[in-house]
Formats: C-alpha cells, structure tokens, sequence
C-alpha cells in the first residue's frame, strides 16, 4: 500500500473547523494517530451538528417511525409510504435556513433544488414541493428583501425544473428578523419495487460521479455555517454560497430515473451538504464496505483544488453512484445522452476505510466507522425557562370593534391571502393538481388510477413559543385537521425541527418538550415520521427563532373528485361550526395585534384525544360526500375562518352565532383560537347527519355578497368587497 | 482577439426592467438619472472579427427586439455596426 | 393521427402535451438531438425552459436537429403547434412573426385566465363554437407578445390573432391583449396559455382540448382532400 502523505493541520484547525478538543482527542482516539488535513476536514463535517446531530438524536428517538404503510422511515436520503396501486410515496423537507439569510436567492433556490436530489436519490420521480416559510415583520425593509429573494428563488428552481409547487406556509414574527427559516418539502412517486436504497454494495463495484462540475462552492459551507450562530461576518461568507441551476438538474433528475429504469444501478446517492465526504462515507457505511476515491478523477470547475476541497466542496446538482464493472460503459453512455458529466471515480472496497488518493498517492485513510458511528451523542440540560424568553411584539391595533379586528386580522401578514407569493410558482405542472393554493386546506393531486394524495405543512411558531409540548401538538393537529378538510387520511410525517442554540438550557427545554409532543401527537392521529431534518442556533443578537417545528404530512383518500374545498358553495346552504373547539384569546393573532405577552403555557383543551377523534370524524364526513364546504379553524378564529370560506368562492354568509358558542365573551368566541375547530356547510341533511362527536352546532346560511355575524351582542356587517380588499392586499403591499 | 457585445432592449420597446432600475436608483436618491436600460453582456475570444455581425444576427441578440454594440477591442471605443 | 412532442434539455411539458394529444390519436416523443420525424401528422413544441432559458428565451433550442425538421414540416404545410416556450422557440425559428419580451411585472406568473376565441376557422380553434371562451392556465415570465405595429395592423386584418386575453385578465402587458396567433398559412400556432394543462375538468378546466380536437379535425379532413 502506498505511503500515507504526512501533511499535518495546524494544532489548533480542529476548533476552526468547529470540532471541540475533547472530540479532536476522541479522533485521535479512534485513529490511534492525528488526522491529516483531509481527514481532519472529513472528521469536521461528518462530526458537525448538521450531518451528526450530536444534540439532537437521542430525543429523535422518541418518535414513532413505525407504520402498516411505511416502506422506508429515517436514515435514507428521504422516506417512503405506501400509497396503493403498486405505487410508493417518497417524501422529506429540510431546512436552507443559514445560508438564505446569507443570500436569500441562492440559498433557497438550492433549498429546493437539494431536497429535489433527496427524492429522486430514491428513485422517485418529484411531483410537489411545499415550502415553509419564517421571516421578521414585513414592516422591516430586510424582512420584504429576504421574502421577495427567497419566493423568487424558490420559484426560479422549482418552476424551471418542472416540480409543482403546490402548498406551504408563510409567517412573519418578529424573532425570526435576523434569522428567517427557509424550508423545502418534496415528494415523489414511485414503482413501489423500484425504490433504491442507498448502501454501497459489491465489492469492486465502481464508484461514479455524476453531474456538475465540482468547484469551490459552500467549502465549510453549510455545515460550518449550521454550527455558528449568525453575525456580522455573515456578509464574508457570500462568495462562498453554492449557486443552484435548475437546468443542470433537470438533466441529471432525467439521467437519474433513466439509469434506474434500466436498472443499470446497485445504490444512488445525492451528494448535498458536505458533499462527496457525506455521500460516499454514508454509502459505504450502510453497505458495510469501504470506499477508495480517487480526487485526480473528480472534473473540477477550478483546476487548483487542493484534496480536501475536493472531498468537502458544496457544488450542487450532483450525484453518486454505484455501478456493477461491466455496466459501466452503459451507465456512462446513458449519462452522455442527457448531456451529463459523468466520471468514474473510485471502487468500492472490503477493508471498511474511506480511503482518498491523488492517482496512486493516498492522502487520506479513515475507518468508515469512526467517521460516521463515531460521533459523541451529547445529552441536553433542558431546564423550564422561569421568566419570558420572547420581547411582546408590537401593538398594532387598538379597536374593540369586532368589525374593525376582523378586516385587521385579515390583513394582517399571518392571515392576508398569500396569492402574490403562489402565483409564482407553478402549481400545474405535470397535470395532477386537483386542489391548488386557497380552494382547499389542504393540496390534492391526483394519483393515476383515478387515487389521490393530499399534503400539508404547518406550524405556529407563537404557539411552540407559549408552549413547546402543547404548540407542536397543535401543529400536527393542524396539519392532520387540514388534511381532513379534503378527506384525507394521514400516511406519514415528514418534520424539519427549527430551534435555537441547543447548548443553552432553556432551549433544550423548548426541544425536549417539543418532540415529546410530537411524538404524543404523531401516534395519535397515525402518522409514523418517516423522516426529517433538524435545524439548530437559529438564533440572532436579539435571541433566538420561535422554536418552530415544521410538520409536513401526506394523507390519501379514496377519490381525487371528492376531495373537499374550503369556500361556501351554494345560496341556502347551512353553515355549522363543528368538532371540538375551545377558543381562548391568549398567544392568538388577535393578542399578537394587541401586543400582549405571550402566556408561559397554553390550555390542553381540546386535549389531544378528543381533538384526533374530532378530526378522523370530519375526515370521514368529508369522505362521505354530503358537504358541499369544510374549513378548519386556525389563525383568526372563528370569524377569520368565516370570512375566508366566503372569500374563496365570493360567496357572503349570514351567520347568528348567539347560541353556538356565547358565554359572555364575544371576542373570544370570534376571534380566540384552538384546535379541532371547523367551518362546514351543506344541505340540512348532510349537517344533521353528522355523527355527534362532531357537536354539529348549526350557525347561519350561505348566500349574498356581505358576511354578517351576530355573536351575543357583537354585531358584523360588512361587504365582501371590503374584506376582500384588506385580506388580498394585506400581503400584496409586501411583497411589491 | 478579444472581443465584447453589447445587447439592449430596443429603445421604443417597454423595458420594465430598465424602468425599475430608475425608480430604484431614484429612491435611493441618485438625482437626475434618466433613459435606464438593462441588457446583457457577452464576452468572447474570436479567431475572425467579421463573424461577429453574423453571430449577433443569428444567435446572440434579436434583432426584433434587441440592439447589439460589438466592442471587437474592448479597450478601445466600441463600433456599431 | 400521430403527433409529436419535441423535447429539448429543460422542457418541463412534454409529457402533459403527450397525454393532452394523446386524447385525440397518437403520440411519440421527438428528441431534440434526432432529425426523425417518424411520420407524425402533426408537431407540439412544448414548455419549459428548454437549455435553461440561457442566453434568451427559445434562442438556442431553434438550433436543435429536430427543428431543423419541424421548420421542413412546416414548410410542407404540417400544423404545429407551440405552447410557450414553444412559442417562443417557433418565433426565435422565424416560424411565427412577432417575440415574447418579460412580462411587465418581471415575475414568472402562474395563473388560471379567460381567452377570447378571436378566430374559430383556424386549424387550431376550429372546434371552438365562435365567440367562445375558454378558461386555461397561463405560467411564465416571459410571455409579453411584441411585434412592429404594422405586423400587428397586418396579423389582425389577415385573422391570425386567434386567442386574446379577456378584458381585464391580461396577464403580462402583451400588445392588444394577443395570447395566440397563427402564421400567415396558417399552419403554424403559438400560444402562451398551456391548453395541455386544461384538459380534464378534475384539474381545473377542460376548455383547452378544444384545441387538440382542432387539430384532430384539420389533420383528418387534410388526409381525406390527400
């Protein structure tokens, strides 16, 4: 075996790198020597927080993964649900949050175009995106730059590589002003038998890289900056962001599903964050082989690169792949077709080393183990914050007047129609879009065979804010509540965890508390998590994100054309409010416009039981077909969620509330918020023959072009007109 | 040689991108700035010079919409043809 | 009858047209690279963002083998039919008068419009019952419909604006609302609206197979005069 090239790192590198001493003398440990500079900046990503999550994977555990539909949960480059027909679902979101608020464009445009990677690296073909959004109140100038850059970048990517983008979310909270959350969902569909995994397998296999051109992109990019929190010198790291082009993957997501339709393939990864250090090292780990690369081979778009750039570069759209010696020539002709670059760059081995040479000079040899088994799993010291870790935010509004809060509340940022940032995205293409964005709560394409899927991503941060176990509760709950307003039954769960510095008590506490609610929530209304992504020191000089678990969820029903809408339908139809709601004003956008505190907890009412039985219930009274409407209840409240069934069809509703929900208390009752709430309408008999878990409480009549509401002495009369104004301007003024 | 094109909108043609440029520029208060076009830049090497018409013709602008400059010595003064 | 959807490198349509063209007869998919026709009776260039967009929308995929093809296809009278970058390729092919610029907003828009049906007796539009109005996505950011004034005064007068924009629902600042226009033979049709992506009232509308079935209809009664 040729020499090991000598080259040290400086004694103090390791900390640079952002690995601390005590996990430099474990390196040492394991290699029974110091690393050199490749390996050193191997052992820096794969033992950083993003590839590692050294702070994160014990909790992680407490999840339920396990489900009748799941083919594939966590640990592959996305999961995977059964959806019937043969078919599989793959899907995942994941974060791009640090490096689009370096350069908002990029860093979500190769947001989506990494998470794209993830499900055609399983061999599914991409039909959806969903994108979650956190950015400061668009009253600050930097919040409307990183909105407008972002959206354009998501719809830059997406639109030119012909992915729908279907749904999402979008919130503005005053915490997130210097650190913006971007996140991506995808999913894509499969042969259920030609799902590939990514395991290295055969050894004498050929390792080959496929794509791009490798350059200097993100070098201690993503995983350097996913461990520091952000700062001033954030404007230096610029030239360093990896630069997305859809086009490049258009071409190698066609070569990809080729090669795997031809079956030229034994394993398929996607090379993302930390680059061929991460894909290689994870494949061969899952395979229980080694790998040798060869960087000499690696087409690089710089000719200078050193080895270790090499094995960390962050260029986008490529991928890696492993092929059987005598399909090679196959595999290669197959990628020239699609005009992509494809290159034969190392084998795969016995002796379970990531081994790296310069042709036959190795400059780097590492145990597969210890690069990616043998990162130290730290314990978090949760501790209950005994005081309000978030500022209130600003007072906005002043009015009692139930009218006036409800064209503020429909104006507001968190609830104005978010049709100025969807129209940029194309939500058709590929011609399964049955439920686009504002005609339901939830998105539904439809399936071949006539099936269909429907998917949500959803979290209130304000919410985790007040009560991390209860407000991710609530997330789920939202996110199954508005698949249920389709008539969609949960498969899985795919969540991306937005948190602060871990390293900090009460921070850990928000973590801690927060998968202990998903994991309650999750079992609750079946849907196993079958992956995700975990986002940490999201934080600013003025503190940290809400914490902010994002919960993504892909349901099925048995018929896209029944799928429900959210608008009012027809003139004289009823209207009920149904299931178990228990508003309470406390951490709701109206206490938010009000400027007040947020409450340290937040009621279990409706408690998680009662609220999953009222969803599965309204799930199966949308599937049985009589109601012409059904609408959850979320931001706003009652008279909120009233107003937008009226907007989504420019159909007005009378509403008498008196002795639905009275109790003295009238702007609770209109604008309070909880969970398991709905809005529904239909012909009498479809309302009354609801089951009664559902507490149908029948409130008034669709018909003319004003919403009227009487809720105990409170009076709104307004036309439709006027509330369209507020709400389809609400976040036009934003985003011009 | 080296060479460079220069490629704009034509001037009757709406350019809403050169428009936003000068509103931008205005409200940042740069005073007195006025016909605002963006366009694109092409940088080349080229064996033979006389070609340059004929790719501008035929691939690199079009002529419906777009003037082109070609600066065959971008040090010097630029040519139009 | 056999159509064809040419797909170039960042076409992001074709398999919609196919399907959509597959409502009315045969399809087969033209790779860019091939010169190939393989006997199709009529030719869709579909959307997407054919090399990119690089350098200018449309520019670089007219130089394609296959579009060497397509423009002899047309020459012999074959119908063709480009759908947004489509149309932006046969303009950039010289196929069709006029070139799509940004659209006022510079935004890529993706939104449901209205379309005044201006000319019902066209290969394209013929199974449209006259002053129709369909109801079909649009989705770029580059679709803003440009010619010489004098061109326009001439595409009106010879009844080649086949499909305008409805009152109000222009999209993108295109001259006299213009949405669709055929060339001078008639043979040839570009359009930014996606009547593939309308074909299936599940979907959203099925007003855009109106145009599949015009085609249907012009390339059988075409082989019956053959």
């Amino acid at each position: 075996m040729p020499a090991l090239s000598p080259e040290q790192s400086s004694p103090s590198a390791h900390r640079a790198l952002g690995l601390t001493d005590a996990e430099f003398a474990l390196i040492i440990e394991k290699m029974g020597r110091e690393p050199n500079v490749v390996e050193l900046a191997m052992f820096s990503l794969l033992w950083s927080e993003h590839c590692a999550y050294k702070h994160s994977k014990k909790l992680l555990g407490l999840l339920p993964t396990e489900g009748p539909k799941v083919l594939m949960g966590p640990g592959e480059n996305a999961g995977a649900v059964d959806i019937g027909g043969g078919l599989a679902l793959a899907f995942k979101v994941e974060s791009h949050n640090h490096p689009s608020a370096v350069e908002p464009f990029q860093g979500a445009a190769t947001g989506v175009g990494g998470i794209l990677r993830d499900i055609f690296a399983v061999g599914a073909r991409p039909i959806a995106i969903l994108d979650s959004l956190r950015f400061g109140e668009p009253t600050s100038p930097r919040s409307r730059y990183l909105l407008e850059r972002a959206v354009a970048g998501i719809g830059h990517y997406g639109n030119s590589i012909g992915v729908a983008t279907i749904g999402g979310e979008v919130y503005f909270e005053g915490p997130y002003e210097q650190n913006c959350l971007i996140n991506a969902m995808a999913l894509g569909i499969a042969d259920r038998d030609k799902l590939i995994r990514s395991a290295a397998a055969g050894v004498g296999n050929i390792v080959i890289l496929f794509g791009a051109l490798t350059g200097r992109d993100g070098i201690g990019g993503a995983s350097v900056l996913a461990s520091a929190e952000l700062d001033e010198a954030d404007q230096s790291k610029r030239p360093s962001v990896q630069i997305g082009d859809p086009f490049e993957e258009k071409k190698l997501l066609e070569c990809s599903l080729d090669l795997l339709d031809r079956e030229l393939l034994v394993a398929l990864q996607d090379l993302g964050a930390a680059g061929l250090t991460s894909s290689a090292s994870e494949m061969a780990s899952k395979g229980e082989v080694g790998i040798d690369i060869d960087v000499a081979r690696v087409p690089l778009r710089e000719a200078d690169m050193e080895p270790f750039e090499i094995m960390v570069s962050e260029s986008q759209e490529r991928m890696l792949c492993v092929v059987e010696p005598a399909r090679v020539d196959e595999v290669l002709a197959v990628c020239a077709h699609w005009e992509v670059n494809a290159t034969a760059i190392g084998e795969v081995t016995e002796r379970r080393f990531m081994r790296i040479l310069v042709g036959d000079v190795v400059v780097g040899d590492v145990a597969v183990e210890a690069l990616v088994d043998d990162c130290p799993l730290y314990d978090l010291s949760p501790q209950e914050p005994s005081h309000p870790i978030y500022p209130a935010p600003p007072r906005t509004l002043d009015s009692q007047d139930p009218q006036e809060i409800l064209v503020a509340l429909l104006a507001c940022a968190n609830i104005a129609s978010r049709r100025a940032i969807f129209e940029q995205y194309d939500c058709l293409v590929q011609s399964r879009t049955v439920r686009r964005p504002e005609q339901a709560d939830a998105a539904v394409l439809v399936l071949p065979g006539g099936s269909a899927i429907a998917v949500s991503i959803d979290c209130n941060g304000r919410r985790v804010a007040c009560d991390p176990y209860r407000g991710a509760i609530e997330a789920v709950l939202e996110c199954a509540a508005n698949l249920a307003c389709v008539g969609a039954q949960p498969l899985g769960l795919t969540n991306c965890l937005n948190f602060g510095n871990p390293e900090k008590p009460h921070i850990a506490w928000q973590l801690t508390r927060s998968i202990e609610g998903l994991a309650a929530a999750c079992a609750a209304v079946g849907a196993p998590v079958v992956g995700g992504n975990v986002s940490l020191y999201n934080e600013g000089n003025e503190g940290p994100i809400y914490p902010t678990p994002v919960v993504g969820i892909v349901g099925e029903l048995p018929s896209a054309g029944g799928a429900g809408r959210l608008g009012f339908a027809r003139e004289g139809d009823v209207i009920a409010l149904v299931g178990a709601f228990d508003p309470t004003l406390p951490g709701s956008e109206l206490a938010k416009l009000y400027g007040q505190e947020l409450p340290q907890g937040l009621p279990n009412s409706p408690t998680l039981e009662v609220a999953a039985a009222a969803i599965e219930a309204l799930r199966e009274a949308v599937r049985a077909g009589g109601l012409a409407s059904a609408h959850d209840i979320a931001e706003g409240g009652f008279g909120v969620a009233l107003a937008e069934c009226c907007l989504a069809s420019a159909i007005g509703a009378r509403i008498d509330c008196g002795p639905a929900v009275g109790d003295g208390d009238d702007l609770r009752a209109l604008f309070g918020e909880s969970a398991a709430g709905f809005i529904v309408s239909g012909p009498i008999a479809a309302i009354e023959a609801l089951p009664e878990v559902l507490a149908a409480r029948l409130c008034g009549e669709v018909g003319g072009d004003r919403l009227t509401i009487t809720v105990g002495a409170a009076q709104i009369d307004v036309a439709l007109g006027d509330l369209h104004a507020a709400w389809s301007q609400g976040l036009a003024s934003a985003t011009a | 040689m080296r060479a460079r094109i220069l490629i704009r909108p034509k001037a009757a043609i709406l350019d809403p991108q050169g428009q936003t440029v000068q509103r931008a520029l205005a409200a940042l208060g740069f005073d007195g700035v006025a016909n605002v076009h963006v366009g694109r830049l092409i940088e080349l090497d080229v064996d033979d010079p006389a070609q340059l018409e004929a790719m501008c013709e035929t691939l690199l602008a079009n002529p419906l919409i777009e003037e082109y400059e070609i600066v065959s010595d971008p040090s010097g003064d630029p040519t139009t043809p | 009858m056999k159509t064809g959807v040419v797909r170039f490198p960042g076409t992001c349509d074709e398999v919609d047209a196919q399907l959509a063209a597959a409502m009315v007869g045969d399809t087969v998919i033209l790779w860019h690279g091939d010169r190939d026709l393989q006997g199709v009776d009529a030719i869709i260039v579909p959307g997407g963002f054919s090399y990119g967009d690089h350098l200018r929308v449309g520019a670089i995929a007219r130089f394609a083998p296959m579009m060497e093809s397509v423009a002899a296809f047309a020459r012999d009278g074959g119908p063709v039919l480009g759908i947004c970058n489509g149309f932006q390729i046969l303009c950039e092919a010289g196929l069709l008068p006029g070139a799509l610029l940004p659209n006022v907003s510079l935004r890529f828009i993706c939104r449901q419009v209205d379309l005044d049906v201006a000319n019902t007796a066209t290969a394209f539009t013929r199974a449209c019952v006259p002053g129709a109005k369909l109801s079909i996505p649009i989705k770029h950011t580059t679709g803003r419909y440009y010619a010489p004034e004098a061109t326009l005064d001439a595409l009106e007068a010879d009844g080649q604006v086949i499909l305008r924009y409805a009152p109000g629902h222009n999209p993108n600042g295109s001259q006299r609302d213009i949405a669709g226009v055929i060339n001078d033979r008639g043979n040839v049709c570009g359009l930014m609206p996606h009547p593939e992506h309308a074909v299936d009232d599940l979907t959203g509308s099925s007003d855009g197979l109106r145009l599949f079935e015009s085609m249907r209809d012009h390339v059988a009664d075409a082989s019956v005069v053959a």
